[in-house]
Protein backbone atom coordinates (compact mmCIF):
# COMPACT_ATOMS: atom_id res chain seq x y z
CA UNK A 1 0.00 0.00 0.00
CA UNK A 2 1.43 3.33 -1.00
CA UNK A 3 0.73 5.49 2.05
CA UNK A 4 2.73 8.19 0.35
CA UNK A 5 0.35 8.46 -2.58
CA UNK A 6 -2.72 8.07 -0.43
CA UNK A 7 -1.64 11.09 1.61
CA UNK A 8 -0.92 13.09 -1.53
CA UNK A 9 -4.41 12.23 -2.77
CA UNK A 10 -6.01 13.38 0.48
CA UNK A 11 -4.01 16.63 0.44
CA UNK A 12 -5.19 17.24 -3.12
CA UNK A 13 -8.40 18.96 -2.05
CA UNK A 14 -7.43 21.16 0.90
CA UNK A 15 -4.56 21.66 3.33
CA UNK A 16 -4.91 19.54 6.48
CA UNK A 17 -2.96 18.57 9.55
CA UNK A 18 -1.44 15.17 10.27
CA UNK A 19 -4.14 13.99 12.65
CA UNK A 20 -6.99 14.87 10.28
CA UNK A 21 -5.09 13.14 7.46
CA UNK A 22 -4.96 9.91 9.39
CA UNK A 23 -8.68 10.12 10.21
CA UNK A 24 -9.61 10.80 6.59
CA UNK A 25 -7.47 7.92 5.38
CA UNK A 26 -9.06 5.45 7.76
CA UNK A 27 -12.56 6.70 7.08
CA UNK A 28 -12.22 6.39 3.32
CA UNK A 29 -10.68 2.95 3.38
CA UNK A 30 -13.20 1.50 5.81
CA UNK A 31 -10.46 1.27 8.42
CA UNK A 32 -9.08 -1.69 6.57
CA UNK A 33 -5.45 -0.59 6.80
CA UNK A 34 -4.93 1.09 10.15
CA UNK A 35 -2.30 3.82 10.08
CA UNK A 36 -0.48 5.02 13.16
CA UNK A 37 0.45 8.65 13.72
CA UNK A 38 4.14 7.80 13.45
CA UNK A 39 3.66 6.51 9.90
CA UNK A 40 1.75 9.64 8.97
CA UNK A 41 4.41 12.00 10.38
CA UNK A 42 7.31 10.10 8.82
CA UNK A 43 5.59 10.05 5.46
CA UNK A 44 4.79 13.76 5.66
CA UNK A 45 8.43 14.52 6.54
CA UNK A 46 9.63 12.59 3.51
CA UNK A 47 7.08 14.22 1.23
CA UNK A 48 8.23 17.63 2.48
CA UNK A 49 11.89 16.66 2.01
CA UNK A 50 11.12 15.61 -1.58
CA UNK A 51 9.39 18.90 -2.26
CA UNK A 52 5.97 17.34 -2.84
CA UNK A 53 4.19 18.98 0.09
CA UNK A 54 4.85 22.18 2.02
CA UNK A 55 3.72 23.49 5.36
CA UNK A 56 1.19 26.30 5.02
CA UNK A 57 -0.12 28.84 7.53
CA UNK A 58 -3.13 27.69 9.54
CA UNK A 59 -5.45 29.10 12.24
CA UNK A 60 -4.71 26.53 14.92
CA UNK A 61 -1.40 25.45 16.40
CA UNK A 62 -1.05 22.20 14.43
CA UNK A 63 0.90 22.49 11.17
CA UNK A 64 -1.13 22.10 7.98
CA UNK A 65 0.26 20.75 4.75
CA UNK A 66 -0.59 21.41 1.11
CA UNK A 67 0.56 19.99 -2.21
CA UNK A 68 3.32 21.80 -4.10
CA UNK A 69 3.23 21.89 -7.92
CA UNK A 70 5.59 18.93 -7.88
CA UNK A 71 3.26 17.11 -5.51
CA UNK A 72 0.31 17.77 -7.77
CA UNK A 73 2.21 16.36 -10.77
CA UNK A 74 3.20 13.28 -8.77
CA UNK A 75 -0.43 12.75 -7.76
CA UNK A 76 -1.64 13.11 -11.35
CA UNK A 77 0.78 10.48 -12.57
CA UNK A 78 -0.28 8.15 -9.74
CA UNK A 79 -3.92 8.35 -10.79
CA UNK A 80 -2.94 7.91 -14.42
CA UNK A 81 -0.70 4.86 -14.03
CA UNK A 82 -2.22 1.41 -13.43
CA UNK A 83 -1.13 -0.34 -10.26
CA UNK A 84 1.77 -2.55 -11.29
CA UNK A 85 1.22 -6.26 -11.38
CA UNK A 86 3.72 -8.91 -12.32
CA UNK A 87 5.62 -9.02 -9.07
CA UNK A 88 3.22 -11.17 -7.06
CA UNK A 89 3.14 -10.59 -3.36
CA UNK A 90 4.26 -13.62 -1.40
CA UNK A 91 1.16 -15.63 -0.67
CA UNK A 92 1.37 -17.93 2.33
CA UNK A 93 -1.20 -20.39 1.00
CA UNK A 94 0.41 -20.75 -2.44
CA UNK A 95 3.76 -21.22 -0.74
CA UNK A 96 2.36 -23.76 1.72
CA UNK A 97 0.80 -25.86 -1.02
CA UNK A 98 3.84 -25.65 -3.28
CA UNK A 99 5.90 -27.01 -0.40
CA UNK A 100 3.27 -29.59 0.52
CA UNK A 101 3.18 -31.20 -2.92
CA UNK A 102 6.95 -31.58 -3.03
CA UNK A 103 7.72 -32.77 0.48
CA UNK A 104 7.14 -36.35 1.59
CA UNK A 105 4.63 -37.19 4.29
CA UNK A 106 2.41 -34.13 3.85
CA UNK A 107 -1.33 -34.74 3.33
CA UNK A 108 -1.93 -32.23 0.55
CA UNK A 109 -5.61 -33.07 0.07
CA UNK A 110 -6.25 -32.54 3.77
CA UNK A 111 -4.57 -29.14 3.61
CA UNK A 112 -6.70 -28.16 0.61
CA UNK A 113 -9.89 -29.27 2.33
CA UNK A 114 -9.13 -27.52 5.59
CA UNK A 115 -8.30 -24.35 3.70
CA UNK A 116 -11.47 -24.54 1.66
CA UNK A 117 -13.58 -24.76 4.78
CA UNK A 118 -11.74 -21.81 6.29
CA UNK A 119 -11.99 -19.70 3.13
CA UNK A 120 -15.69 -20.56 2.83
CA UNK A 121 -16.27 -19.33 6.40
CA UNK A 122 -14.47 -16.11 5.62
CA UNK A 123 -16.61 -15.70 2.51
CA UNK A 124 -19.76 -16.39 4.51
CA UNK A 125 -18.81 -13.77 7.08
CA UNK A 126 -17.97 -11.21 4.37
CA UNK A 127 -21.30 -11.87 2.68
CA UNK A 128 -23.10 -11.18 5.93
CA UNK A 129 -21.05 -8.08 6.53
CA UNK A 130 -22.14 -6.76 3.13
CA UNK A 131 -25.73 -6.83 4.37
CA UNK A 132 -24.98 -4.73 7.47
CA UNK A 133 -26.27 -1.15 7.57
CA UNK A 134 -22.75 0.30 7.81
CA UNK A 135 -22.10 -1.25 4.41
CA UNK A 136 -24.00 1.63 2.76
CA UNK A 137 -20.76 3.53 2.48
CA UNK A 138 -19.65 3.16 -1.16
CA UNK A 139 -15.93 2.88 -0.43
CA UNK A 140 -16.54 0.28 2.25
CA UNK A 141 -18.84 -1.70 -0.05
CA UNK A 142 -16.20 -1.65 -2.73
CA UNK A 143 -13.57 -2.96 -0.36
CA UNK A 144 -15.86 -5.73 0.86
CA UNK A 145 -16.56 -6.72 -2.74
CA UNK A 146 -12.83 -6.84 -3.30
CA UNK A 147 -12.38 -9.33 -0.48
CA UNK A 148 -15.44 -11.31 -1.57
CA UNK A 149 -14.06 -11.75 -5.08
CA UNK A 150 -10.60 -12.56 -3.77
CA UNK A 151 -12.04 -15.25 -1.50
CA UNK A 152 -14.12 -16.65 -4.34
CA UNK A 153 -11.07 -16.78 -6.53
CA UNK A 154 -9.17 -18.62 -3.81
CA UNK A 155 -12.00 -21.16 -3.58
CA UNK A 156 -11.85 -21.74 -7.31
CA UNK A 157 -8.12 -22.16 -7.14
CA UNK A 158 -8.47 -24.68 -4.32
CA UNK A 159 -11.07 -26.63 -6.34
CA UNK A 160 -8.67 -26.58 -9.22
CA UNK A 161 -5.78 -27.81 -7.08
CA UNK A 162 -7.92 -30.59 -5.69
CA UNK A 163 -9.05 -31.69 -9.15
CA UNK A 164 -5.47 -31.62 -10.37
CA UNK A 165 -4.20 -33.68 -7.47
CA UNK A 166 -7.04 -36.16 -7.87
CA UNK A 167 -6.29 -36.51 -11.55
CA UNK A 168 -2.61 -36.95 -10.85
CA UNK A 169 -3.86 -39.81 -8.71
CA UNK A 170 -1.28 -39.56 -5.99
CA UNK A 171 -0.73 -37.71 -2.75
CA UNK A 172 2.62 -36.58 -4.16
CA UNK A 173 2.52 -35.87 -7.86
CA UNK A 174 5.58 -35.03 -9.89
CA UNK A 175 7.57 -31.95 -9.00
CA UNK A 176 6.16 -30.41 -12.15
CA UNK A 177 2.85 -29.96 -10.37
CA UNK A 178 4.49 -27.85 -7.70
CA UNK A 179 6.25 -25.52 -10.06
CA UNK A 180 3.09 -24.81 -12.03
CA UNK A 181 1.00 -24.33 -8.90
CA UNK A 182 1.94 -20.73 -8.31
CA UNK A 183 1.48 -19.74 -11.93
CA UNK A 184 -1.84 -21.57 -12.08
CA UNK A 185 -2.99 -19.40 -9.26
CA UNK A 186 -1.95 -16.25 -11.04
CA UNK A 187 -4.01 -17.35 -14.01
CA UNK A 188 -7.12 -18.15 -12.00
CA UNK A 189 -6.88 -14.83 -10.21
CA UNK A 190 -6.28 -12.93 -13.43
CA UNK A 191 -9.32 -14.45 -15.07
CA UNK A 192 -11.45 -12.61 -12.55
CA UNK A 193 -15.23 -12.68 -12.51
CA UNK A 194 -17.13 -14.35 -15.30
CA UNK B 1 -30.96 -5.88 1.61
CA UNK B 2 -31.82 -9.25 3.03
CA UNK B 3 -30.80 -10.10 6.56
CA UNK B 4 -28.43 -13.01 6.55
CA UNK B 5 -28.78 -15.11 9.66
CA UNK B 6 -25.68 -16.44 11.33
CA UNK B 7 -25.42 -19.67 13.26
CA UNK B 8 -27.46 -18.03 16.00
CA UNK B 9 -30.42 -17.21 13.78
CA UNK B 10 -33.57 -18.88 14.99
CA UNK B 11 -34.56 -22.01 13.10
CA UNK B 12 -37.76 -23.94 12.82
CA UNK B 13 -38.35 -27.67 13.00
CA UNK B 14 -36.64 -30.19 10.72
CA UNK B 15 -38.64 -30.38 7.49
CA UNK B 16 -36.39 -32.65 5.48
CA UNK B 17 -34.24 -35.38 6.94
CA UNK B 18 -32.02 -37.93 5.21
CA UNK B 19 -30.24 -40.85 6.85
CA UNK B 20 -27.63 -43.09 5.28
CA UNK B 21 -28.70 -42.01 1.84
CA UNK B 22 -27.09 -44.27 -0.76
CA UNK B 23 -27.66 -44.64 -4.48
CA UNK B 24 -25.94 -47.30 -6.53
CA UNK B 25 -26.59 -47.46 -10.28
CA UNK B 26 -26.57 -51.06 -11.44
CA UNK B 27 -27.62 -50.55 -15.06
CA UNK B 28 -24.13 -50.57 -16.55
CA UNK B 29 -21.36 -53.18 -16.67
CA UNK B 30 -20.10 -52.17 -13.22
CA UNK B 31 -22.19 -50.75 -10.38
CA UNK B 32 -21.67 -47.01 -9.86
CA UNK B 33 -22.03 -45.61 -6.33
CA UNK B 34 -23.36 -42.12 -7.01
CA UNK B 35 -24.03 -41.44 -3.34
CA UNK B 36 -22.38 -43.33 -0.53
CA UNK B 37 -24.26 -42.69 2.70
CA UNK B 38 -25.28 -39.09 3.32
CA UNK B 39 -27.04 -37.71 6.41
CA UNK B 40 -28.71 -34.33 6.24
CA UNK B 41 -31.19 -32.38 8.34
CA UNK B 42 -32.81 -29.32 6.88
CA UNK B 43 -34.78 -27.00 9.13
CA UNK B 44 -37.34 -24.39 8.18
CA UNK B 45 -35.50 -21.09 7.98
CA UNK B 46 -32.37 -22.79 6.79
CA UNK B 47 -30.52 -22.47 3.50
CA UNK B 48 -27.93 -25.15 2.74
CA UNK B 49 -25.49 -25.04 -0.16
CA UNK B 50 -23.97 -28.14 -1.73
CA UNK B 51 -20.64 -27.90 -3.51
CA UNK B 52 -18.39 -30.51 -5.04
CA UNK B 53 -16.69 -31.52 -8.27
CA UNK B 54 -18.61 -32.74 -11.29
CA UNK B 55 -19.83 -36.27 -10.72
CA UNK B 56 -19.57 -36.04 -6.92
CA UNK B 57 -23.27 -36.82 -6.45
CA UNK B 58 -24.85 -33.41 -5.99
CA UNK B 59 -27.74 -33.94 -8.41
CA UNK B 60 -28.20 -37.48 -7.12
CA UNK B 61 -28.54 -36.14 -3.58
CA UNK B 62 -31.08 -33.56 -4.66
CA UNK B 63 -33.08 -36.10 -6.68
CA UNK B 64 -33.30 -38.37 -3.66
CA UNK B 65 -34.22 -35.52 -1.31
CA UNK B 66 -37.00 -34.47 -3.66
CA UNK B 67 -38.32 -37.99 -4.25
CA UNK B 68 -37.44 -37.90 -7.95
CA UNK B 69 -35.43 -41.05 -7.46
CA UNK B 70 -35.47 -43.79 -4.82
CA UNK B 71 -32.38 -44.56 -2.72
CA UNK B 72 -30.67 -47.95 -2.84
CA UNK B 73 -30.62 -47.72 0.94
CA UNK B 74 -31.31 -45.08 3.55
CA UNK B 75 -34.34 -42.94 4.20
CA UNK B 76 -35.78 -39.52 3.41
CA UNK B 77 -38.42 -37.94 5.63
CA UNK B 78 -40.12 -35.00 3.95
CA UNK B 79 -42.51 -33.03 6.15
CA UNK B 80 -43.40 -36.19 8.03
CA UNK B 81 -43.70 -38.48 5.01
CA UNK B 82 -41.27 -41.35 4.53
CA UNK B 83 -40.43 -41.13 0.82
CA UNK B 84 -38.65 -44.49 0.74
CA UNK B 85 -41.87 -46.21 1.79
CA UNK B 86 -43.83 -44.75 -1.13
CA UNK B 87 -44.25 -45.76 -4.71
CA UNK B 88 -43.40 -43.49 -7.60
CA UNK B 89 -46.85 -41.92 -7.77
CA UNK B 90 -46.91 -41.30 -4.04
CA UNK B 91 -43.54 -39.58 -4.15
CA UNK B 92 -44.68 -37.47 -7.08
CA UNK B 93 -47.74 -36.33 -5.14
CA UNK B 94 -45.75 -35.39 -2.06
CA UNK B 95 -43.17 -33.62 -4.17
CA UNK B 96 -45.75 -31.54 -5.99
CA UNK B 97 -47.31 -30.37 -2.75
CA UNK B 98 -44.17 -29.80 -0.72
CA UNK B 99 -41.20 -29.21 -2.99
CA UNK B 100 -40.25 -26.54 -5.47
CA UNK B 101 -37.60 -28.09 -7.67
CA UNK B 102 -35.21 -26.36 -10.03
CA UNK B 103 -33.75 -28.97 -12.36
CA UNK B 104 -30.19 -28.75 -13.58
CA UNK B 105 -31.56 -28.93 -17.12
CA UNK B 106 -34.53 -26.70 -16.20
CA UNK B 107 -37.29 -29.00 -17.56
CA UNK B 108 -39.60 -26.25 -18.77
CA UNK B 109 -42.55 -27.45 -20.84
CA UNK B 110 -41.76 -26.26 -24.38
CA UNK B 111 -45.41 -25.95 -25.43
CA UNK B 112 -46.42 -23.81 -22.46
CA UNK B 113 -45.62 -20.12 -22.06
CA UNK B 114 -43.40 -18.92 -19.22
CA UNK B 115 -46.52 -17.94 -17.28
CA UNK B 116 -48.22 -21.29 -17.88
CA UNK B 117 -45.07 -23.14 -16.85
CA UNK B 118 -44.96 -21.28 -13.55
CA UNK B 119 -48.69 -21.62 -12.91
CA UNK B 120 -48.74 -25.33 -13.73
CA UNK B 121 -47.76 -26.78 -10.34
CA UNK B 122 -50.45 -24.67 -8.68
CA UNK B 123 -53.13 -25.69 -11.17
CA UNK B 124 -52.19 -29.34 -10.73
CA UNK B 125 -52.83 -28.83 -7.04
CA UNK B 126 -56.33 -27.52 -7.75
CA UNK B 127 -55.67 -23.81 -7.35
CA UNK B 128 -58.20 -21.89 -9.51
CA UNK B 129 -56.53 -20.79 -12.79
CA UNK B 130 -57.02 -17.09 -12.10
CA UNK B 131 -55.32 -17.29 -8.71
CA UNK B 132 -52.60 -19.53 -10.10
CA UNK B 133 -51.85 -17.05 -12.84
CA UNK B 134 -51.76 -14.12 -10.47
CA UNK B 135 -49.28 -15.91 -8.24
CA UNK B 136 -47.27 -16.94 -11.27
CA UNK B 137 -46.96 -13.33 -12.41
CA UNK B 138 -45.79 -12.34 -8.94
CA UNK B 139 -43.14 -15.04 -8.95
CA UNK B 140 -41.97 -14.02 -12.42
CA UNK B 141 -41.82 -10.40 -11.29
CA UNK B 142 -39.62 -11.35 -8.34
CA UNK B 143 -37.10 -12.67 -10.81
CA UNK B 144 -37.53 -9.71 -13.10
CA UNK B 145 -39.01 -11.67 -16.02
CA UNK B 146 -42.71 -10.75 -15.74
CA UNK B 147 -42.40 -8.99 -19.09
CA UNK B 148 -41.58 -12.34 -20.69
CA UNK B 149 -44.66 -14.12 -19.31
CA UNK B 150 -46.24 -14.87 -22.68
CA UNK B 151 -43.09 -16.20 -24.37
CA UNK B 152 -42.43 -19.88 -24.93
CA UNK B 153 -39.20 -21.37 -23.50
CA UNK B 154 -37.74 -21.60 -27.00
CA UNK B 155 -38.05 -17.82 -27.27
CA UNK B 156 -36.07 -17.15 -24.10
CA UNK B 157 -32.32 -16.95 -23.48
CA UNK B 158 -30.70 -19.53 -21.21
CA UNK B 159 -30.58 -17.16 -18.27
CA UNK B 160 -34.20 -16.10 -18.80
CA UNK B 161 -35.31 -19.74 -18.90
CA UNK B 162 -33.39 -20.30 -15.70
CA UNK B 163 -35.23 -17.48 -13.99
CA UNK B 164 -38.58 -18.85 -15.15
CA UNK B 165 -37.61 -22.25 -13.74
CA UNK B 166 -36.72 -20.63 -10.42
CA UNK B 167 -40.02 -18.74 -10.40
CA UNK B 168 -41.80 -22.06 -10.91
CA UNK B 169 -40.07 -23.50 -7.85
CA UNK B 170 -41.15 -20.57 -5.70
CA UNK B 171 -44.89 -20.25 -6.45
CA UNK B 172 -47.49 -21.32 -4.00
CA UNK B 173 -47.20 -22.52 -0.44
CA UNK B 174 -44.43 -25.08 -0.95
CA UNK B 175 -41.88 -24.63 1.75
CA UNK B 176 -38.99 -26.75 0.55
CA UNK B 177 -36.99 -25.54 -2.41
CA UNK B 178 -34.39 -27.82 -4.01
CA UNK B 179 -32.37 -26.04 -6.67
CA UNK B 180 -29.73 -27.72 -8.83
CA UNK B 181 -27.32 -25.11 -10.21
CA UNK B 182 -30.03 -22.45 -10.44
CA UNK B 183 -27.57 -19.74 -11.38
CA UNK B 184 -25.35 -21.51 -13.91
CA UNK B 185 -26.53 -19.44 -16.87
CA UNK B 186 -26.78 -16.13 -15.03
CA UNK B 187 -24.30 -13.27 -14.83
CA UNK B 188 -22.81 -12.51 -11.44
CA UNK B 189 -25.23 -9.74 -10.51
CA UNK B 190 -28.30 -11.78 -11.49
CA UNK B 191 -26.88 -14.82 -9.72
CA UNK B 192 -26.68 -12.80 -6.55
CA UNK B 193 -30.21 -11.51 -7.09
CA UNK B 194 -31.45 -15.10 -7.26
CA UNK B 195 -29.69 -15.90 -3.99
CA UNK B 196 -31.31 -12.82 -2.45
CA UNK B 197 -34.75 -14.04 -3.53
CA UNK B 198 -34.07 -17.55 -2.21
CA UNK B 199 -32.66 -16.17 1.02
CA UNK B 200 -35.77 -14.01 1.40
CA UNK B 201 -38.04 -16.99 0.88
CA UNK B 202 -36.11 -19.05 3.41
CA UNK B 203 -36.09 -16.26 5.97
CA UNK B 204 -39.86 -16.03 5.56
CA UNK B 205 -40.16 -19.62 6.80
CA UNK B 206 -39.17 -21.93 3.95
CA UNK B 207 -36.09 -24.12 3.62
CA UNK B 208 -33.80 -24.70 0.68
CA UNK B 209 -30.92 -26.77 -0.60
CA UNK B 210 -28.96 -25.20 -3.44
CA UNK B 211 -26.31 -26.90 -5.51
CA UNK B 212 -23.78 -24.45 -6.86
CA UNK B 213 -20.22 -24.26 -8.17
CA UNK B 214 -20.04 -20.63 -7.17
CA UNK B 215 -18.59 -20.10 -3.70
CA UNK B 216 -19.69 -16.48 -3.67
CA UNK B 217 -23.31 -17.61 -4.01
CA UNK B 218 -22.89 -20.53 -1.62
CA UNK B 219 -21.82 -17.97 0.96
CA UNK B 220 -25.44 -16.81 1.21
CA UNK B 221 -26.34 -20.14 2.77
CA UNK B 222 -26.25 -20.94 6.47
CA UNK B 223 -23.88 -23.77 5.76
CA UNK B 224 -22.12 -25.33 2.83
CA UNK B 225 -21.51 -29.04 2.56
CA UNK B 226 -18.78 -30.36 0.30
CA UNK B 227 -19.34 -33.63 -1.54
CA UNK B 228 -16.55 -35.76 -2.98
CA UNK B 229 -17.21 -39.15 -4.57
CA UNK B 230 -20.69 -39.38 -3.07
CA UNK B 231 -19.83 -38.55 0.52
CA UNK B 232 -19.83 -35.37 2.58
CA UNK B 233 -16.20 -34.55 3.30
CA UNK B 234 -16.51 -31.13 4.91
CA UNK B 235 -19.00 -28.60 6.12
CA UNK B 236 -18.60 -24.85 6.59
CA UNK B 237 -21.11 -23.32 8.98
CA UNK B 238 -21.65 -19.58 8.73
CA UNK B 239 -21.12 -17.43 11.74
CA UNK B 240 -22.63 -13.98 12.02
CA UNK B 241 -20.71 -10.94 10.81
CA UNK B 242 -19.87 -10.41 14.47
CA UNK B 243 -17.19 -13.03 13.92
CA UNK B 244 -15.35 -10.42 11.87
CA UNK B 245 -16.00 -7.37 13.97
CA UNK B 246 -13.35 -6.61 16.53
CA UNK B 247 -14.27 -4.84 19.75
CA UNK B 248 -15.28 -1.28 19.08
CA UNK B 249 -17.07 -2.13 15.84
CA UNK B 250 -15.43 -0.48 12.86
CA UNK B 251 -12.45 -2.53 11.91
CA UNK B 252 -13.32 -6.09 10.93
CA UNK B 253 -9.83 -7.60 10.86
N1 LIG C 1 -28.27 -43.44 -14.45
C1 LIG C 1 -27.00 -43.56 -14.10
N2 LIG C 1 -26.30 -44.65 -14.35
C2 LIG C 1 -25.02 -44.76 -13.99
N3 LIG C 1 -24.34 -43.81 -13.35
C3 LIG C 1 -24.98 -42.68 -13.08
C4 LIG C 1 -26.34 -42.46 -13.43
N4 LIG C 1 -26.71 -41.23 -13.01
C5 LIG C 1 -25.61 -40.69 -12.43
N5 LIG C 1 -24.59 -41.55 -12.46
C6 LIG C 1 -23.23 -41.32 -11.91
O1 LIG C 1 -23.35 -40.93 -10.57
C7 LIG C 1 -22.34 -39.99 -10.23
C8 LIG C 1 -22.98 -38.75 -9.61
O2 LIG C 1 -23.72 -38.06 -10.59
P1 LIG C 1 -24.43 -36.68 -10.30
O3 LIG C 1 -25.27 -36.35 -11.48
O4 LIG C 1 -25.12 -36.77 -8.99
O5 LIG C 1 -23.17 -35.71 -10.20
P2 LIG C 1 -23.15 -34.13 -9.93
O6 LIG C 1 -22.36 -33.91 -8.69
O7 LIG C 1 -24.51 -33.57 -9.99
O8 LIG C 1 -22.27 -33.63 -11.16
P3 LIG C 1 -22.42 -32.26 -12.05
O9 LIG C 1 -21.71 -31.18 -11.28
O10 LIG C 1 -21.64 -32.60 -13.29
O11 LIG C 1 -23.86 -31.99 -12.30
C9 LIG C 1 -21.58 -39.71 -11.51
O12 LIG C 1 -20.39 -40.47 -11.49
C10 LIG C 1 -22.51 -40.20 -12.61
O13 LIG C 1 -21.79 -40.66 -13.71
MG1 LIG D 1 -25.48 -32.27 -11.28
Amino acid sequence: MSVRHALLALLGTAPVGAFALRQEFERRTGRTWPLNMGQVSTTLDRLERDGLVAEVPSDGDVPHYALTDGGRAELESWWAAPVERGVPARDELAMKLALAVTLPGVEVQAIVRAQRTETMRWLQALTRLRGEPQADDVAWQLLLDHYVFAAESEMRWLDHVQARLTRAGAAHPADAAASTLASERERVVARGDR
Amino acid sequence: MSELGGAAASRGPVVLSARGLTRVHTGGPVPVTALGGVDLDLRLGELVAVMGPSGSGKSTLLHLLGGLDAPTSGSVMLAGDDLAAMDRAGRARVRRRRVGYVFQDLNLMPLLTALENVALPLELDGVPPKTARREAVEALAQLDVANLASRFPGQLSGGQQQRVAIARSLVGPRRVVLADEPTGALDSVMGEEVMRVLRGRVDAGAAAVVVTHDARLAAWADRTIFLVDGTVVDEAIAMGPGALLAEGGGRPW
